[in-house]
């Protein structure tokens, strides 16, 4: 039994390996309520993450999780999703208060009892955590109680160029050890932005390492933001901070972050591409990408390197031609590497595309055996069969 | 110059429920269904809220015919930056029946009491989609009208150069003020409204007026017969080859 919201995950999470029963739940398409006051909404699996905030603007709230797809919320619960506004707001594990869950074994079950939507709480087990990032492979997400937050006053984008990867990323680590709040912080390297600029047609920007920021909260305190994070910037080798304040301006510079893939692709348009996820504590994600890249140049493969800088996160999309087995081998490797660099470093083989088809070799290395046997004993508990997504995550 | 907007906000079944004919056929179910403003609505207001910013309008007020519910939408166009609101208080039996025809004389007669220099409207609500309530006010008033505007700028001699989504493309006229505007999908991308600013709009002047006070007859001018949902869509058929996809549209007689 296979469950299915928008299609649009990263890991072959819906693929059914061993045959079986699709199961699209995008019918299920209710606002289930929402209680401004609280902070809180509760939606079933066809509702997508944009048609939300859609109906949230009236009453000043969003959800913030933001991985770039219109995705259903419920499925996003299920690859514990993440996006550019992690690095403020938190990912989908940070953000679900409750879930409804269908078992393998037909008993509807909701993580934190039914109807619970208090912000904290300290009764029993966290089952919601255990379901939130289980692919599929636990049961059926029904219903999923969001944490909302309210529109903040003020908004403001800004794209600053650095003279190299190393210098960009350390920037990065140095606004957040300011503390500043920053709302979005995402690297793109001189390869995306050649793609970006060109795919999505940006003006104004050159092709070097790059940060698109984002600032929000009151008016004064963007001021303040802003000021310290671009002299930060300037200190590191960064160029003068280039503002989208427009509404517009600034969704335009996200959907090109978002589109980043597309831009890769666009590259070398009859390619395959991988995209890597790893993670690592912030402190060495400036060595961890110069050693991707060093990686990359090596192998001779184009690749683009995009990330969530302010969680350790980065993703490399690399290319190859289909129809040479040694480049296709050379691509599968690098991501690989890429994956068992960020393991040596404490790292995960997954910030936030999840685990699917092919990273469960990782999964071993990065959990050990003790984890892992856990594990295998907490899915044969709810599932003895293997009938939920089988040959996904474990 | 600061000219004194008046802006019209219609409450309406949100664009993204699927809407449902009534068991009774007369209308459609609006119980528990989830309403916000006119989508041109919100281009509107936001094109007065951007005059306003650039020290062009002086003051903005939004304007909303209906029941109760209403004041909803106006704490939205005050969340958004109208400066006050008036909400002409329609009870539901009569609102079913209330048209542009009616709603136009309602404009028009604030307009004159508020001494507005410009009214702008969304050019049409997206459940009627009349597209004339606009157009009907500057009739009343006997102003010059803009519609469908993609374009607004103001000059320096008193008049707006306004370029117009037409046809054929795009017109551009210069209008001098007083004036009614209709506003189009282009001339904006509207704001949301922050929840600090929801919090402001609660103490902005919201003012209840009855379309007695304003000298408006409502009388119904149209009796609805019958509302129906579009007829299914029969199912479409796969041809194997471009041949037999010609004869087809042959024998339907579409070529």
């Amino acid at each position: 039994m296979i469950p299915f919201g928008t299609g649009t995950g990263l890991e072959g999470g819906i693929l059914p390996l061993r045959g079986g029963v699709t199961f699209n739940l995008m019918k299920m398409d209710q606002v289930v309520c929402v209680n401004a006051d609280d902070f809180d909404g509760t939606v079933e699996p066809g509702v997508t993450r944009k048609t939300f905030n859609n109906y949230l603007r009236d009453l000043g709230l969003w959800f913030p999780v933001d991985p770039g797809a219109d995705a259903s919320l419920c499925g996003m619960a299920a690859t514990s999703a993440s996006g550019t506004n992690a690095v403020r707001y938190g990912t989908m594990r940070e953000n679900i208060l409750n879930l409804e869950v269908v078992l393998p074994d037909g008993r509807i079950m909701h993580t934190a009892g039914k109807g619970r939507r208090s912000r904290k709480t300290a009764a029993g087990y966290n089952l919601t955590n255990l379901f939130v990032g289980s692919e599929g492979t636990l049961g059926f997400i029904t219903q999923a109680t969001l944490r909302l937050y309210g529109v903040p006053e003020a908004t403001v984008a800004a794209v600053c160029h650095f003279p190299s990867v190393r210098a960009a990323v350390e920037a990065t680590v140095s606004i957040l050890q300011a503390c500043i709040p920053v709302a979005r912080i995402e690297f793109l390297d001189e390869m995306q932005m050649k793609a970006s600029i060109e795919y999505s047609k940006l003006q104004d920007l050159s092709e070097l390492p790059t940060l698109f920021l984002e600032f929000n909260g009151s008016e004064k305190s963007l001021e303040e933001q802003a000021k310290a994070a671009g002299e930060i910037a300037v200190s590191h080798g960064g160029s003068e901070f280039k503002w989208a304040k427009e509404h517009s301006e600034r969704n335009k510079l996200w959907a090109a972050r978002h589109n980043a893939l597309y831009a890769a692709r666009s590259l070398a348009p009859n390619c395959k591409c991988i995209i890597t996820d790893v993670a690592v504590p912030i402190s060495r994600l400036p060595e961890i990408i110069s050693a991707t890249k060093d990686d990359i140049k090596k192998s001779e493969l184009l690749a683009t390197i995009v990330g969530h800088v302010g969680d350790g996160n980065f993703h490399a999309c690399i290319l190859a031609d289909p129809n040479s087995t040694s480049d296709m081998d050379k691509m599968k490797e690098l991501a690989n590497r890429a994956a068992e660099r960020a393991l040596s470093m404490n790292g995960t083989c997954t910030g936030e595309h999840g685990v699917g088809i092919g990273k469960r070799h990782h999964l071993s290395k990065q959990l050990g055996d003790v984890t892992i046997d856990v594990l295998r004993s907490v899915k044969k508990m709810f599932d003895p069969k293997d009938l939920m997504n089988p040959g996904k995550v474990i | 110059m600061s000219l004194r907007v008046l802006v019209g906000c219609k409450r309406v079944i949100d664009f993204a429920v699927k809407v449902r004919v009534r068991p009774d056929k007369k209308g459609v179910v609006t119980d528990g269904v989830k309403h916000s403003m006119n989508p041109f609505d919100e281009i509107a207001v936001e094109e007065a809220v951007r005059l306003k910013e650039k020290s062009i309008a002086g003051e903005i007020i939004a304007v909303s015919c209906g029941p109760q519910q209403c004041q909803e939408t106006l704490r939205t166009a005050l969340a958004m930056g109208a400066d006050r609101a008036i909400h002409v208080d329609i009870p539901v039996k009569d609102y079913e029946a209330l048209e542009p025809f009616h709603v136009s004389k309602i404009l028009a007669r604030l307009a004159k009491d508020e001494k507005a220099d410009i009214v702008i409207v969304g050019k049409q609500a997206i459940d009627g989609d009349c597209n004339q309530t606009g157009q009907m006010t500057a009739a009343w008033l006997d102003w010059p009208q803009a519609t469908f505007a993609s374009k607004l700028e103001k000059g320096d001699d008193g008049t707006f150069t306004i370029a117009r989504e037409v046809d054929g493309g795009s017109e551009t006229i210069k209008v001098k003020l007083p004036a009614v505007v209709t506003v189009d999908l282009r001339l904006n991308e509207p704001r949301y409204a922050t929840l600090p600013n929801i919090m402001k709009a609660k103490k902005k002047p919201l003012a209840k007026k009855t379309v007695a006070e304003l000298g408006v007859d409502i009388s119904p001018r149209v009796e609805i017969l019958s509302v129906e949902e579009p007829p299914t869509r029969k199912a479409g058929e796969k041809v194997e080859t471009v041949e037999d996809l010609v004869k087809k549209l042959k024998d339907l007689g579409v070529v």
